[in-house]
């Protein structure tokens, strides 16, 4: 068996848990060892990209139990990309941690960004719905933390938000889990794509609160309106490196319901076919409106971002609601820019804010920053790519949208509502940029602004690099995502890799009714 | 046997639900703890409730409990138990960090 899908989960296990005992260590030591910890889960995201991009999907079987009975981890095309697209933000935010000492006030800061990375990369991989859940807590567990890290009253008061919310949260999705535990007799995803389809009327509307549960859960993680109000205030109170890996974070409930519905609950489940999309478009199409008013009702820089993660999250569930092979690709596509963008944007204005004497973050005239040039240039990237203005990867990804939504019922609401709301952003950060850039005072003396550090730059520069190089290659990107579509929409692969090809019918095993 | 079992979790959920929309952090605290005992109960019963068997298997026996619910739930205990505790240093931490115990912070 190769052990390459189960090394994402054990080397931040184990580097996180050298970093808890690591307190006699030097500050230098400890920056190091996290460093190449993430670096190393970098380079083990590629490794397993580079033996799945053509297709192939590795099936990892914990203890050697046979699926669907033990527990699988599977790796395949949409796992990696999302596990490389984790790597890349948790490398540059950790090296902005790093640089800017976030972890100084709390030396477990740094095994906490472990832990967080294990439940992260642990729910890409995990090949049932228990341990998704599993996963969850562990990710949700460790961002608690990570959010409460420093301990302002503001981040006190957001974080009680979010724990209170993600318990509910976590209680409906083991409701969830049971009702269809209870009428499927399994959890393992392969699994319940070939039960689903043959359950008979009496069991189908248990199973289908089960489902539709689980996309209120899955909602929640993501921020989906009108479970997504919580977001702006705790990313927006987070520390900068927190909230850049918090751009993963959202993206996890997005993966749930690309893994979970069209596979489970796809064209082909019977009964149950496409519980998920009477719901999901609506709701996209209202978090991505409100978004966009968000970003221009926000007073400062930390709030823009966080309601342009939820502008995102929106533009991307909309692509996902389509449940069509190129929406599925937009989607992908989109995820990938969309992270890093959002992930970008919280490094530069925190570097913004530590440049601005007097007034932070906020959208207030202020004295005239000392390195307005360097930062305005870096923001004004940024903004073109969170916009989605040519010639950066937003655009491409925007596109691809609006293509794959040709010919869907709802063509004319998706196009007016994607344009309007892109255009309300561009609005919106062209003059939080002009606020914070121009309308500004002469320099007064004495102040003594936080110099930006080499490396504190280079990881939103590292981030812009992945995010031009995602329009450099973007027909290789392109092709690569439409191939991720075509697995997504057609599971069929996917299923016979996990359950061995193994066509025996749900019957013959033995079911303990 | 079914009946009592589901009134017992329509009880507890419904009590949950209105302590989670208490505006202090202590009843919002009882609330979760509630809630987390009707998912437990829900996620058990989700294998059958199965009177007078043996409690795992045996050679021969042809009436036996799904030990997979039981898993399940003890791993969600345990998880339920782990979130309840940080809620609580959390809920603490938030009276001092805000002066109030109050769901927004501060005293209202």
């Amino acid at each position: 068996m190769n052990h390459l899908p189960i090394a994402p989960v054990l080397l931040p296990l184990i580097a996180g848990s050298v970093l808890l005992l690591s307190t006699r260590w030097s500050a230098t030591a400890r920056h190091a060892f996290s460093l190449a910890a993430v670096a190393g889960q970098l380079a083990t995201a590629l490794m397993l990209f580079a033996t799945v991009r053509d297709g192939t999907v590795l099936v990892y079987a914990l203890g050697g139990w046979a699926p669907p009975f033990g527990i699988v981890l599977v790796a395949d095309r949409l796992a990696a990309t999302l596990l490389v697209l984790t790597g890349i933000v948790a490398c540059a935010s950790l090296l902005y941690a790093v640089a800017r000492d976030t972890g100084a006030a709390d030396p477990r800061f740094h095994a906490l960004f472990q832990f967080q990375l294990l439940g992260l990369q642990g729910a890409f991989l995990t090949g049932d719905l228990f341990n998704l859940f599993v996963f969850f807590e562990v990710l949700l567990i460790a961002s608690y933390a990570l959010l409460l890290h420093g301990l302002t009253p503001d981040r006190v008061k957001a974080a009680l938000h979010v724990v209170v919310l993600n318990l509910i949260g976590s209680g409906l999705f083991l409701l969830g889990v049971a009702l269809i535990y209870g009428v499927t007799g399994t959890l393992n995803f392969a699994d319940l794509a070939r039960v689903i389809p043959a359950l008979t009327s009496a069991d189908a509307p248990l199973a289908r609160t089960g489902a539709l549960l689980l996309l209120v859960v899955f909602a929640l993680k993501s921020a989906l309106l009108p479970l997504g109000f919580w977001l702006p205030r705790a990313y927006g109170a987070a520390a900068a490196a927190v909230a850049a890996l918090f751009a993963v974070l959202t993206k996890v409930g997005v993966y749930a319901v690309l893994r979970v519905y069209p596979l489970a609950f796809g064209p082909q489940a019977g009964e149950l076919a496409n519980v998920a999309e009477a719901w999901l478009l609506p709701l996209a199409l209202a978090s991505l409106v409100f978004g966009a008013l968000g970003v221009i009702a926000a007073r400062s820089l930390r709030m823009v971002a966080g309601w342009v993660v939820l502008y995102s999250v929106g533009s991307l569930l909309v692509a996902v609601a389509l449940f069509s092979e190129a929406g599925y690709a937009a989607a992908i596509y989109y995820t990938v820019h969309s992270t890093l963008a959002s992930a970008a944007l919280f490094l530069v204005v925190d570097l913004i804010a530590g440049d601005r004497t007097t007034a932070g973050d906020r959208l207030d005239t202020a004295d005239a920053m000392p390195h307005g040039a360097l930062l305005g240039s870096l923001f004004f990237v940024t903004a073109v790519t969170v916009a989605g203005l040519p010639p950066l990867s937003g655009f491409v990804g925007k596109i691809l949208i609006l293509e794959a939504s040709g010919g869907h019922p709802a063509t004319a609401l998706i196009w007016s509502s994607l344009l309007g709301a892109a255009l309300v952003v561009i609005v919106a950060l062209s003059r939080a940029g002009s606020a914070v850039f121009w309308r500004t005072l002469a320099r007064s003396e004495g102040a003594r602004p936080l110099r930006p550090s080499l490396a504190a730059l280079a990881a939103p520069v590292a981030i812009l690099g992945c995010v031009a190089a995602l329009v450099a290659w973007g027909g290789n990107a392109t092709a690569f995502a439409q191939a991720v579509g075509r697995d997504i929409a057609n599971p069929h692969h996917y299923i016979d890799a996990v359950l061995g090809g193994d066509q025996a019918q749900p019957d013959d095993r033995r079911r303990l009714r | 046997m079914e009946a009592l079992f589901a009134i017992a979790i329509g009880t507890l959920t419904s009590c949950a639900v209105y302590l989670l929309l208490r505006a202090r952090t202590y009843p919002v605290l009882l609330g979760l703890t509630l809630l987390s005992y009707a998912v437990n109960l829900f996620l058990f019963a989700s294998g059958r409730l199965v009177m007078a068997s043996a409690p795992l298997t045996d050679q021969g026996i042809e009436r036996f409990p799904d030990p997979i619910p039981q898993a399940l739930v003890l791993t969600a205990i345990v998880i339920g138990f782990g979130m309840t505790a940080l809620m609580v240093v959390l809920a603490l931490r938030a009276i001092r960090a805000t002066g109030g115990d109050h769901v927004d912070g501060g005293e209202r």
